[in-house]
């Protein structure tokens, strides 16, 4: 079959492997994303320099305290994520009750800053972070050759993402974080305390970014540019998923991994446009978003 | 500071409020002792749903005093006073839709002991229990209102704030709610409820005030509600 349509097995499998590595990073990203926009109103636009905190994080913490990726997929989402809780209370809570453009300024302006100070620091050509000794190799599945490092980051992104949809959907917690998503003021009239929640909701979203960086940092370089190169894209996922729907920007994240993947293989000139034009037409057919409700 | 009566559950003096710049209660003074039902009665806009918020803490801007069992709301956020044992049924009954019915009645958490339990409000509302497993906007007017009413009988609350539980519903249903109203007193509850409709009213209160432009300007209680009927239907413009 595959010689009909003139494609080698290994070339198409290996394309749609490295589509769907991107595509875990895409929900992972996006899924922080669409909670915190859900919860808070805030398009969090520093959510790519979070990312990139992630990732130099753990460099920091292999290169000047031997400490190791196991220990920093842990500790640079916690670090990450308490920096995200300090901007929330010190400045984005003061503008809940602003446009929505304020949030949108203030994060991007953040995302510039860190971005600076780290180009300041490290220049623009990125620091090479190495593969975890257990993760090192592959596997020939036959049709194709696995790389065990980028199983690996499948495997956490869908078990990450499948937890977070599993509590917000199962759980009491979850429950509060619909409801507040719905009416933060009758749910807080209730007795929950929800500018708390708000807080550790944007200090998760945040962690998610960091735990992506983290995870990212083996496989592409760590560099001040990684988290404005991807969040392009991502906004345009959770555009696509629609604004605020959870399950819909995790699916979305992988299906449009999958599908730069294949244009890559059948197209190879449109891969660094499809998802952007298929953002384009679901934007002309359905403004809220595949998964977004119309309001 | 005056002392507080104990006998008294919830005590609003010279309450004022504000929305942004305007100034909605203009001092507004009523009391509601423990047990019983009480009504504010009022035409369309005259600040009863503020009263009520205002209460709640939702509306934040407000001045004055309204002390819950002797404690001062004033300066409190709404969910530390939910927390003392007051629960609100707002008028737009406030249904989440990306909860099912179920999730929708323990959603609010329990804030003091001798809450009914889950059995308890299926037995008082036998339709929410027919329709647990249904997106919570998915409902009828009637079973909405039911079910934000049994939303807030779990939690413990002692104080129920109920705006409105009767608009625009059928009448047969408003029965009901009457009756769910009578059983609530019955069982210890004191009841601050928002009515247009003094008719409905007279069937479930004890005592009434008249609220006109952010103040209270009448009270009666229930048993003279029938040698008052003219002067009412000139407050209320029906
Ligand atoms: N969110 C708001 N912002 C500004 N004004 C409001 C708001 N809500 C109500 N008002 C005004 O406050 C007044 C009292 O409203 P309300 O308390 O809802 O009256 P009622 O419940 O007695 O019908 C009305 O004049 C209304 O227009
Ligand atoms: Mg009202």
């Amino acid at each position: 079959m595959f010689e009909l349509i003139g494609i080698p097995p290994q070339a198409l499998f290996g394309q749609m492997l490295l589509g769907l590595i991107n595509g875990a990073f895409y929900a992972v990203l996006s899924l922080g994303l669409a909670l915190i926009f859900g919860l808070l109103n805030v398009i969090n636009f520093t959510h790519g320099a979070q990312y990139m905190l992630g990732a130099y994080v753990a460099w920091l913490l292999l290169n000047f305290l031997g400490i190791n990726y196991w220990l920093a997929l842990v500790l640079a989402p916690v670090v990450v994520g308490a920096f995200g809780i300090l901007l929330e209370r010190l400045m984005l809570r003061k503008l809940y009750h602003l446009d929505h453009l304020y949030g949108l300024l203030l994060t991007f302006g953040l995302a510039l800053i860190i971005e600076g100070v780290f180009r300041n620091l490290y220049g623009i050509s990125g620091q090479s972070y190495p593969v975890p000794p257990v993760l090192t190799g592959g596997y020939n599945l036959g049709f194709m050759f696995l790389p065990l490092y980028r199983g690996w980051v499948v495997f956490v992104s869908l078990v990450v993402c499948l937890g977070t949809w599993l509590v917000i959907e199962k759980t009491k917690l979850g429950s509060y974080l619909r409801a507040g998503t719905e009416n933060p003021t009758l749910v807080q009239a209730f007795g929950i305390n929800v500018p708390r929640m708000i807080t550790l909701t944007y200090g998760f979203g945040v962690g998610l970014a960091a735990l992506a960086g983290v995870l990212a940092a083996p496989i592409y370089q760590v560099k001040p540019t990684m988290g404005a190169d991807m969040i392009i894209v991502v906004f345009a996922v959770v555009v696509i998923g629609g604004m605020g729907s959870i399950m819909g920007s995790v699916v979305t994240g992988f299906m449009l991994g999958l599908l730069e993947g294949l244009t890559k293989v059948f197209y190879p000139e449109a891969s660094n446009t499809v998802i952007f034009v298929v953002m384009a037409v679901v934007l002309l057919i359905k403004p809220a978003g595949l998964f977004g409700k119309a309001s | 500071m005056p002392e507080s009566n104990p006998a008294l559950q919830l005590e609003v003096s010279d309450l004022h409020a504000h929305y942004g710049e305007s100034h909605i209660l203009h001092g507004m003074n009523f009391a509601v002792p423990k047990g019983e039902v009480v009504t504010l009665l009022g035409r369309n806009g005259a600040g009863k749903t503020t009263t009520m918020k205002a209460i709640m803490g939702i509306v934040q801007k407000r001045g004055g005093s309204i002390r819950f069992e002797g404690q001062e709301l004033v300066g409190l956020p709404s969910n530390r006073i939910a927390r003392l044992g007051l629960a609100y049924c707002p008028e737009e009954r406030g249904i989440f839709s990306s909860l099912n019915v179920t999730e929708n009645i323990l959603l609010p958490p329990a804030v003091k002991p001798g809450g009914m339990s889950l059995e308890e409000i299926h037995g008082l509302f036998p339709r929410l229990k027919e329709r647990g497993g249904s997106q919570g906007t998915k409902l009828s007017g009637g079973e909405a209102q039911m079910l934000a009413i049994a939303r807030i009988l779990r939690t413990g609350a002692s104080l129920l704030l109920l705006d409105e539980p009767t608009e625009g519903l059928a009448p047969l249903i408003v029965q009901q709610i009457g009756d769910i109203i009578r059983g609530l007193k019955g069982r210890g509850y004191t009841i601050l409820l928002v009515e247009q409709n003094f008719r409905f009213a007279a069937t479930v209160a004890d005592r009434h005030f008249v609220v006109e432009n952010g103040v209270v300007v009448d009270w009666l209680p229930n048993d003279q509600i029938e040698q008052s009927t003219e002067k009412l239907k000139r407050y209320l413009g029906v």
